[in-house]
């Protein structure tokens, strides 16, 4: 007996392949893509009797065509990796239609074993299937399953290494098609035999039959061979033009016709069904949830309960993972000493992609949402309900998976949305589709638009969100409806797509698929993130102040704090630079400790000698009318220290801003402030904005860092939101402005790669162009119609 | 008595028995692929709420389709009134 075998999982999609796929091989998953395409290959290993067992998760399909991706990978994978074994995965409550994908499997003649899922549900339905009569009818092992509660895995795996010791060799069934058909058949086979070529690597007989079927992928294949190609596509088009004269059908129609007629005879005699057709549940449900006025009622509504659960059940981990980083922060600046060193851990490093990751509860939660539409069926019904209305974008039912996948119900990723464009079979749709899914609110937009929502907008933020995704949708479809229209005109392809029952989906699952998305977003964080941040932490400090202005603001600073010292009454308490920093000190630390109201700390603090003028610097502060019971004498003292604070740290932010003027991006940043001045985007917008092209993350990361920087250090304290929100040069318009220009401008880094995979250059160049000039004159549009109006200002 | 009419003419709920596909090329595979083929006996679900697509009821499955493509569907249905059985 072999020790290793390798099998291939395949079947209808909701024939519960993926449940079958994580029953096997549970946690143990890998991920990759197959070779030259971008179709994702899972694959897992598990060992049972001693043997391993390597698990190859084949794409859904309902065929094996050579029209769509998915068919062409799952095909190739079996006739070039030559699999031990194919388990195909069939819903036994549609026995007729997932045999159809079976008998092309027995056609080619791979050795399979069928695993009849769902019998449950089958004999819900008053359906029952006589597993051993159906396997002796196709000849081939039939295993009775309930994937979903993991009856009958056990029974799988035996029969796996059972059939997998016994059977070797591919053996092509030959099925009659019809007396014409069956003739040519017999005819192509043995000048394709003749050849010799070909017998080695393919079923000689299944090549034929793809032939007669005009597979464009093997007709390529047999076009090196032109004396045979010749002699194949003459007999292809007589047999065509006969049948077509007969039968009045095309030769793909009757071969389909007889593969279901030959069905039919297999589950006549297996199948026994109780004559019923009262409506199961899931038609039931269908009839509220699809109903003409309920359903896009009901749709809206799931849709908006999908953001309020999201948002509220994410809003205490989110609360966590911050303070996490910044206690990490806390601990770094007291370890490491001031500097380069401090400031790429803390600015660079840290606040970049801290920053990130701390919204991964939200986009977790997200992932897990969209999970439970996926899983339940309910997607495929948005998809029914909205291909009338995207049809006359000129998109396809089935876009609304790409655009909802990107971030249609915000927190989705542009990346795995340009990739589920494969679905769509009409490369203009497709083109179409995956040029508009940037203008979702994907996952990596949703912490910059939740950062200058809780700033502007803290009131209404369930709200904003909802009209932020309804307002991408509307970008999305409007520049689709504009594509179509001039770049891109072409008529429509077929939506024949089905409505898949209701299911509860399962943990197991749902948590499977959302940390699968989760975890890419934090590789994705991890990696492309910190590197792009340590880059423009690198192009934000260097070079930085010259020796001069350097040595200008020193000397600024050191008059400021010998005329401090030096006036009337101060003497008592500061006698040089050192007390004076002592006092900088713990007048900080006492103002963080009374915000927080940390009794411990403030306690710890009575013994020193200072802090009387501290407090008093700080009551003066609060509350001025107070203050004036206080010793004259100390009240003076804690004036003058206040004005010399107020100047001294004018002077560092000072400091600060010409310091990141004369950096790279501030180079950068201030150039484009011409181009930007009507946005009202400043340098620090700007360095932001050319960030985020890497990834729209680093667009938070980076305005953070610029705002962090750009202000006196010491006086640190307070979110990135609240400094904004405190900025007089930001208003709800300026950020409603910021919002609309990140949702719409060039597509991220990974994204453009992606477009490029599954087009050309051209398009993806397109798609920078295309969505940065669409950006910049929206927000122009929003903004200056906002000044005129005076809204948000 | 039976008549043969498009899928596209019959009307909520109505039944009937599969008797042609008329659509070649790239339809008619996906058409037949999921299981719409001559003796399927089918019966129609509903309509979107912007009255295309159609769902139709196949054996145990429910599968969409456009109107445009339920053109090419033939259908063999009871004559008269049957619609509102």
């Amino acid at each position: 007996m072999k020790k290793k075998i390798t099998i291939a999982l395949s079947g209808n999609p909701n024939s519960g392949k993926t449940t079958v796929f994580n029953a096997i091989t549970g946690a143990r998953q890998h991920i990759a893509n197959y070779p030259g395409v971008t179709v994702e290959k899972k694959y897992g290993t598990v060992f049972h009797k001693g043997v391993e067992i390597e698990v190859v998760d084949l794409p859904g399909t309902y065929s094996l065509t050579a029209y769509s991706l998915e068919e062409l990978v799952a095909r190739d994978f079996l006739l070039n990796e030559k699999p031990d074994l194919v388990v195909d995965i069939v819903d036994a409550s549609n026995l007729d239609r997932n045999l159809y994908l079976a008998i092309q499997f027995k056609e080619m003649g791979v050795p399979l074993i069928i695993a009849l899922n769902m019998i449950d549900v089958a004999e819900s339905r008053g359906i029952q299937v006589d597993a051993k009569k159906l396997s002796s009818l196709l000849d081939v092992p039939v295993v009775p399953m309930v994937a979903r509660s993991k009856k009958g895995i056990e029974q799988l795996l035996d029969t796996i290494i059972e059939s997998a010791s016994e059977r070797q060799d591919w053996f092509p069934e030959a099925i009659s098609y019809g007396m014409d058909i069956d003739q040519s058949l017999k005819k192509i086979t043995q000048i394709l035999e003749a050849a010799g070529t070909f017998s080695k690597k393919y079923p000689v007989r299944w090549l034929a039959l793809k032939c007669l079927e005009g597979d464009k992928q093997v007709l390529d294949l047999l076009k090196k061979h032109p004396d045979e190609f010749a002699k194949v596509t003459r007999i292809c088009k007589e047999t065509s033009k006969h049948v077509m004269n007969t039968l009045e059908e095309d030769v793909e129609g009757i071969i389909a016709d007889h593969r279901y007629g030959y069905i039919a005879g297999i589950t006549k005699k297996a199948v026994k069904r109780k004559i019923e057709t009262r409506l199961n549940i899931s038609d039931q449900i269908d009839k509220v949830l699809t109903n003409r006025l309920l359903g896009p009622i009901v749709m809206v509504l799931i849709l908006y309960l999908v953001y309020a659960f999201t948002f509220w059940a994410s809003e205490a981990p989110v609360g966590w993972f911050e303070a996490f980083f910044d206690g990490l922060k806390d601990i770094i600046t007291s370890i490491v000493p001031p500097g380069n060193l401090q400031s790429l851990l803390v600015s660079g490093i840290i606040d970049g992609v801290g920053g990130v990751l701390g919204f991964i509860p939200l986009i977790m939660l997200m992932f897990f949402t969209i999970a439970i539409l996926e899983d339940s069926g309910y997607m495929a019904r948005i998809a029914y309900m909205l291909d009338r209305l995207l049809r006359w974008f000129g998109l396809h039912g089935n876009s609304v998976i790409a655009l909802i996948v990107s971030g249609g119900i915000s927190g989705g990723c542009a990346v795995p949305g340009v990739l589920a464009t494969r679905t769509l079979r009409d490369p203009k749709e497709r083109i179409t589709t995956l040029l508009v899914v940037p203008f979702m609110n994907c996952g990596a937009k949703l912490p910059v638009l939740a950062m200058l929502i809780g700033a502007f907008f803290a009131k209404n933020r369930a709200r904003m969100l909802f009209l932020l995704t309804l307002l991408s949708w509307c970008f999305a479809l409007l520049a689709a409806k504009l594509i179509r229209s001039t770049v891109l005109r072409g008529p429509k392809t077929p939506f024949v797509m089905e409505l898949p029952p209701y299911r509860l989906p399962t943990l197991q699952g749902l948590i499977i698929h959302s940390w699968e998305r989760t975890w890419h977003y934090i590789k994705k964080a991890g990696t492309i993130i910190l590197g792009i941040s340590v880059v423009i932490w690198a192009m934000m400090t260097f070079p930085g102040l010259s020796h001069e202005q350097a040595r200008t603001f020193d000397i600024q600073r050191e008059r400021l704090q010998q005329a401090f010292l030096a006036a009337p009454g101060i003497g008592k308490w500061t006698r040089n630079k050192q007390d004076l920093e002592k006092l900088d000190h713990l007048y900080l630390k006492y103002v963080a400790a009374k915000q927080k109201n940390d009794t411990k700390a403030l306690e710890h603090m009575e013994k020193e000698p200072l802090l009387k003028l501290a407090k008093a610097a700080y009551e003066w502060k609060v509350s001025p009318f107070a203050a004036q019971a206080m010793d004259p004498k100390l009240l003076s003292a804690a004036r003058r220290y206040l004005d010399f604070r107020e100047e001294a740290v004018n002077l560092e932010i000072k400091r600060h801003q010409t310091a990141l003027k004369s950096t790279i991006a501030g180079w950068i940043g201030t150039r484009l402030e011409k181009v930007t001045r009507p946005l009202g985007f400043d340098f620090r917008v700007n360095i932001a904005l050319i960030g985020g092209f890497a990834a729209k993350e680093v667009i938070l990361s980076t305005l953070g860092t610029a705002y962090s920087l750009g202000e006196a250090p010491e006086e640190k304290g307070g979110s990135l939101a609240q400094r904004l929100r405190e900025n007089p040069l930001w208003n709800p318009l300026q950020a409603f402005t910021l919002i609309i220009f990140t949702m719409l401008y060039v597509p991220c880094l990974a994204t453009v790669i992606s477009i490029r995979k599954e087009t050309s250059w051209r398009w993806a160049t397109f798609s920078i162009l295309f969505n940065l000039a669409a950006a910049y004159f929206i927000s122009l549009l929003i903004r200056q119609a906002g000044i005129v109006l005076g809204l948000g200002i | 008595m039976k008549q043969v009419i498009k899928m596209r003419q019959m009307s909520n709920n109505q039944k009937g028995i599969i008797k042609k596909i008329s659509a070649t090329g790239d339809m008619g595979r996906r058409i037949r692929e999921m299981g719409l083929v001559p003796g399927a006996e089918i019966q129609i679900q509903g309509r979107a709420p912007l009255k295309d697509p159609v769902a139709v009821k196949i054996k145990n499955y429910t599968l969409t389709l456009r109107n445009n493509e339920a053109s090419f569907i033939l259908v063999e249905v009871e004559a008269l009134n049957t619609a509102k059985e």
